[in-house]
């Protein structure tokens, strides 16, 4: 089952890249079929890494959450980040400091997500995820008082988001 | 009109692209210039490569129906989502590695990492 995942998002991938070179359907058979052995040989490099189930990853309810993610909530705290970032890089005003939170998460395609997404938001970037899922992140201004907060007073409303998507 | 368009998405990439390279000579240590490397890139290019779809979807519909355009479209915005998805893991190596070789936050005024890698 290890397979399927990684074959499939391969064969996606390759199939945009190459849309518009031919006449079977967008695509020539050549393509077709170098597109298929490429993603095989993939699929079967990381059967092992990718241990993961169709029905989680091709999940249409988490594909549908993700994108209304990905434009709503993450452009709007990604814009939030970039005028955060202009403004210390004007004023020079920063306090950095590493924190730890514990946001809770059990699987790794969560935390993946919640690591990219404190990366790309507001005066904060993860450095290292241990075992038990704690996050080390580097936070530009540490707000005094809070050098042990919780995961909402760091990032907000990102774990929410991480956990209905993902988990 | 779409030139309007195009010229702001440029325009506002642009600036946050020359905002990061500011960033990168102005902040003190690493990792304060990953910040600015990282978050200002990426929103920039996404408003670069906005550009470039609006054109091809333009000349697509209104110029001239050459599925080429539809195939730059497609490349530039595939650009968007592995630069969002490999921007910040590139960051977290480059900081994590800092932090394991040695180098301590500029200023910092909590250290959690201290003593754990």
């Amino acid at each position: 089952m290890g397979f399927a995942a990684p074959f499939l998002w391969s064969l996606i991938v390759y199939l945009l890249l190459t849309a518009g070179s031919g006449n079977v359907i967008a695509w020539s058979p050549g393509e077709l079929v170098a597109g298929i052995v490429i993603a095989a040989i993939i699929g079967y490099a990381t059967k092992d890494v990718m241990d993961e189930k169709l029905g989680y990853f091709f999940n249409p309810k988490r594909w549908l959450l993700f994108i209304v993610y990905a434009i709503g909530p993450f452009f709007f705290a990604m814009a939030k980040a970039n005028l955060d970032v202009a403004y210390r890089v004007i004023t020079g005003k920063i306090r950095p400091g590493i924190v730890k939170i514990s946001p809770d998460l059990t699987r790794d395609e969560s935390r993946t997500l919640l690591a990219n997404s404190i990366t790309l938001t507001p005066g904060t970037f993860t450095l290292e995820i241990d075992d038990e899922g704690n996050f080390y992140v580097h936070w530009i201004n540490v707000p005094p008082g809070k050098e042990r907060p919780t995961p909402e007073e760091l990032c907000g409303y990102l774990p929410k988001w991480a956990r209905r998507i993902a988990e | 009109m779409i030139e309007w368009l195009i010229g702001t998405f440029l325009v506002i990439g642009v600036f946050f692209n020359l905002l990061a390279s500011i960033g990168i000579l102005r902040f003190p240590d690493v990792y304060t210039r990953i910040h600015a490397a990282t978050k200002c890139t990426t929103f920039g290019t996404i408003f670069i490569v906005l550009a470039t779809v609006t054109y091809s979807i333009y000349n697509y519909y209104w110029v001239a129906k050459n599925p080429a355009w539809v195939t730059i479209g497609i490349h530039s915005a595939l650009v968007v989502i592995f630069l969002v998805l490999t921007n910040p893991v590139g960051a977290h190596a480059l900081g994590r590695a800092a932090r394991k070789s040695g180098i301590r936050p500029y200023g910092a005024v909590i250290d959690e990492l201290e003593g754990r890698l």
